[in-house]
């Protein structure tokens, strides 16, 4: 559903002297959604990010906001914002005073720009700490404040660049999902940057998948997991398997992979006990390994060790063909 | 064990102790002791008279001589700021790769290979009636009379304090700007600030402590100085180590240690009043 009022990117193009960061990337970010940006590290995911913030030159090709060419503005006119993977928090003034900085570089009037900054950390719930210095707050508050900092200027798309990368794993988890409130309260694009695929499947409507410099495959979450068009994909979504059939390479998903008394012949490698889940590798004939999520009351009704020989089947229906 | 642990605390410290109150504290101590004795010409008599300070405080010689220091302090201090804080941006924030940042700091240290003295003595062949700089101005057609300010003014004092003391500056500057974390320049771009804004409302504040550890430095240098002075003014300015050597040279001690004992006090307050505006702890 395009609006006219998307963030569009045309063959965006970053070259650094002879290496080529980001190849010629079409991409149209629907108004209002929650984008991740996901891959490997090195994938120029980063890249595309802060040439669409105005941190890095554009080397060829464009980026449209609202229909217009914001390519060569400075980042402050972009109707961008962006926040920095480590806050980059000003350390020297308090959490009002971050939050109001932006306005203060505007001119605007003292009262006035408290007013809006207050209003901000209301939105994410950091009132309280309005005049604590950075380095008086945890992680999660900073990461809050470089929030209400970065949305205070009204932004129409706000980039975050691995914005719980340094968070520890549960707290992780409890500010992705405000993340995720905040978005559907604002109503504005947030085009998120991450290497976590748990991350990206919980936050995002779109997923966009990098690697190389191009995007790999893009698409609402759901279908990026279920039906990766490549190799790379399925295996970095993880949670498939990568087989070859009848001389074709397929992937097939681990909790579809069950414990028979025929199909394909395999040698268990390793077993791993996962709560829910058991989970089964196993090393095929043809040298191809194969992870299997068993449910963990079936698996110990006939409970397998490494070195046991079994048998894999599926359901044929299930299998998803890769094209690369 | 506690009492163990107290002793062998005590023994840590003890030697960097012995050595200041050998080296720093004995030696002010005499100062200050010496400076209530009273002299004759021809000696040297320990009391405790007041008379060193009476004279002092009496003269209107002390008040001008200190207030030439003061001045000489706050012209230089003002110029190697400037110069110094811009040097240590353009290092810190210009050259991009670490190796040329060290390269040009070395460079920047390469005069530091020869004596003051040497460095200071270097102008008088530039600037004098007949030196370089007024046969330039004069061939160039910029002055028909040779400039008698060049040297042996208050001009040229400056410009040695300046030049002798600059990295002075551009040492705890460039090490404080260092540590500036190059995403919170992007912050502040990302909010819209411009260049001077990011200058003015991020940078400045995050090198203050910098700035007040070359303030310090600058601020001693050239209130306790005497030789620049009497070289480059070719003695005919004055500042309060000039008044102390004078005194020395006259074996006048206690009128010398009296001096000094004011100028230290005039020099610690100046530095109190600094510290009540930076925190530089964190530097140290």
């Amino acid at each position: 559903m395009r609006s006219g009022k998307d963030l569009e990117l045309v063959t965006l193009t970053k070259r650094y002297g002879t290496t080529v960061a980001v190849d010629r990337i079409n991409y149209v970010f629907e108004n209002g959604s929650y984008v991740c940006l996901l891959g490997p590290s090195g994938c120029g995911k980063s890249t595309t990010l802060r040439m669409i913030a105005g941190h890095e030159s554009v080397s060829d090709g464009s980026i449209l906001l609202d229909g217009f060419d914001i390519s060569h503005l400075p980042p402050a006119k972009r109707g961008t914002a962006m926040m920095f993977q480590n806050y980059a928090l000003f350390p020297h003034l308090n959490v009002r005073d971050n939050v109001a900085f932006s306005l203060r570089m505007k001119g605007i009037d003292r009262p006035e720009r408290h007013k809006a900054a207050n209003e901000m950390l209301d939105l994410v719930h950091m009132t309280a700490f309005a005049d604590r210095l950075p380095a008086q707050l945890s992680g999660g508050q900073q990461q809050r404040v470089a929030l209400a900092r970065a949305l205070v200027t009204k932004p129409r798309v706000l980039l975050l660049d691995e914005p719980l990368s340094a968070l520890d794993p549960f707290l992780r988890i409890k500010v992705r999902a405000e993340l995720k409130r905040i978005q559907r309260e604002l109503g504005i694009t947030f085009l998120h940057v991450t290497h976590g695929q748990d991350e990206a499947l919980a936050l995002a409507d779109e997923i966009v998948v990098m690697n190389n410099a191009v995007i790999e495959q893009a698409g609402p979450a759901r279908s990026v997991w279920n039906t990766p068009r490549t190799e790379f994909v399925a295996r970095f979504m993880g949670g498939h398997n990568v087989i070859s059939l009848n001389g074709a390479k397929v992937a097939l998903r681990a909790d579809e992979v069950t414990l028979g008394e025929a199909g394909l012949l395999a040698t268990v490698t390793s077993v791993e006990y996962q709560g829910a889940h058991v989970a089964m590798t196993s090393m095929t004939d043809a040298g191809e390994e194969v992870l299997a999520l068993v449910p963990e009351e079936q698996f110990f009704q006939t409970p397998k060790n490494p070195g046991d020989a079994v048998r894999l089947a599926w359901d044929e229906g299930r299998v998803h063909r890769l094209q690369a | 064990m506690l009492k163990n642990r107290h002793i062998q605390g005590w023994l840590q410290a003890s030697p960097l102790t012995l050595v200041l109150i050998g080296f720093l504290i004995l030696p002010i101590l005499t100062i200050v002791v010496v400076s209530f004795w009273r002299a004759t010409e021809f000696s040297i008599i320990p009391d405790f008279s007041l008379e060193n300070y009476e004279f002092l405080f009496g003269s209107s010689v002390t008040y001008k001589v200190f207030y030439a220091t003061l001045k000489y302090a706050a012209i230089t201090w003002a110029l190697t700021l400037l110069i110094g804080f811009t040097v240590a941006y353009y290092l810190a924030f210009h050259i991009r790769s670490q190796t040329m940042q060290i390269a040009l700091f070395l460079l920047c240290t390469i005069p530091f290979w020869t004596s003051n003295i040497i460095r200071m003595i270097s102008w008088i062949p530039f600037l004098g009636r007949n030196g370089i700089a007024n046969s330039a101005l004069q061939s160039w057609g910029v002055i028909d009379q040779p400039l008698e300010w060049l040297l042996y003014s208050d001009f040229s004092v400056i410009l040695a304090f300046v030049h002798l003391y600059t990295l002075f500056m551009v040492v705890p500057i460039f090490n404080t700007m260092t540590r500036i974390d190059h995403s919170l320049i992007e912050a502040a771009r990302d909010n819209g600030a411009s260049g001077f804004q990011t200058l003015r409302h991020v940078i400045v504040p995050l090198t203050k402590p910098g700035i007040m550890i070359g303030t310090i430095f600058v601020l001693t240098l050239v209130m306790g100085d005497f030789i620049t002075v009497r070289f480059m003014s070719g003695s005919q300015k004055a500042n309060v180590g000039r008044l102390i050597s004078n005194d020395i040279a006259l074996l006048q001690y206690p009128s010398a240690a009296a001096t000094a004992v004011i100028l230290l006090i005039t020099v610690l307050i100046v530095i109190g009043i600094l510290l009540r505006f930076v925190d530089i702890r964190k530097e140290l």
